[in-house]
């Protein structure tokens, strides 16, 4: 079981995982990148749509509460507003999302035999924990996670099909917490 | 009539670490540790806080980036 990030001598951020983690953490990935990629992006014959999506077109807000989350409407009384920042920034923040679950899902293939410890610089360690926070997201909006989610857990029945994603959010949750410790040297 | 700043505005949900929120505010707006946490317990126990004030274009710059951190973030008028 990992123990989460810790700061190297030299500055560096190091963690630890198993066979099971980085299958959970390669998985997470992938479902991320079926959700987040740009609907546009795979579909497109024109190569200029594909990087900047179509920005004549109005983008609405999603109806997945996952993605909704990820990709709120920025103005809460101006529906037109909303739209237009959506047009505009929407499909970039898609690729930078995706881009960063690659990133972490690539890091993982190098590096793929046992307890495999990790050792990133600071520009990577910022996308684990951008990875990690839109992972949580996700979980959490699925699972409608409340703030005393933790009491809820502790009363609820072992065979509630839930448990399992409880504590993979949970087990994100504390990787999360010791990569920001020990990027604020807490 | 004067014109009025833009804002933007920083919405709690529960999923986003207290300790995450502080580090996104002195990371991204360069806001001293204190001054951070004052605005992360505001968006904890008020439900929201104003973080930034400034120009229409620069809210709406701030508003971006909190969403690429993953915080819920909105532009409004102050």
């Amino acid at each position: 079981m990992t123990q989460g990030f810790e700061r190297t001598d030299d500055g560096g951020f190091s963690v630890t995982f198993d066979d099971m983690e980085r299958g959970l953490i390669t998985s997470l990935a992938t479902q991320l990148l079926d959700l987040v990629t740009p609907p546009h992006s795979a579909t497109t014959d024109d190569p200029l749509a594909a990087i900047v999506g179509n920005m004549a077109e109005p983008v609405a807000a999603p109806d997945d509460v996952a993605l909704a989350r990820l990709f709120p409407d920025a103005y809460r009384d101006d529906p037109e507003s909303a739209q237009d920042f959506r047009r505009f920034t929407e499909h970039d923040l898609r690729l930078e999302k995706c881009a960063r679950a690659r990133s972490v899902q690539d890091s993982i293939v190098t590096n793929d035999e046992g307890d495999a410890t990790f050792v990133v610089d600071e520009e990577s360690a910022l996308i684990w924990l951008g990875f990690l926070n839109d992972v949580r997201l996700i979980l959490g909006t699925r699972l409608g996670i409340t703030e005393d989610w933790q009491e809820g857990l502790e009363s609820m029945s072992v065979s509630d099909p839930r448990i399992g994603l409880f504590h993979l959010y949970d087990w994100l949750t504390y990787i999360q917490e010791t990569l920001i410790q020990s990027l604020t040297g807490d | 009539m004067t014109d009025r700043p833009w804002v933007t505005i920083v919405w709690n949900d529960p999923v986003n670490l207290m300790s995450y929120v502080t580090y996104v505010f002195m990371t991204y707006f360069k806001y001293p540790r204190e001054k951070a946490e004052t605005l992360m317990r505001a968006v904890h126990h008020e439900g929201r806080a104003v973080v930034a004030s400034g120009s229409r274009e620069e809210m709406e710059r701030d508003t971006n980036a909190m969403h690429s951190y993953g915080l819920w973030a909105t532009v409004g008028r102050d």
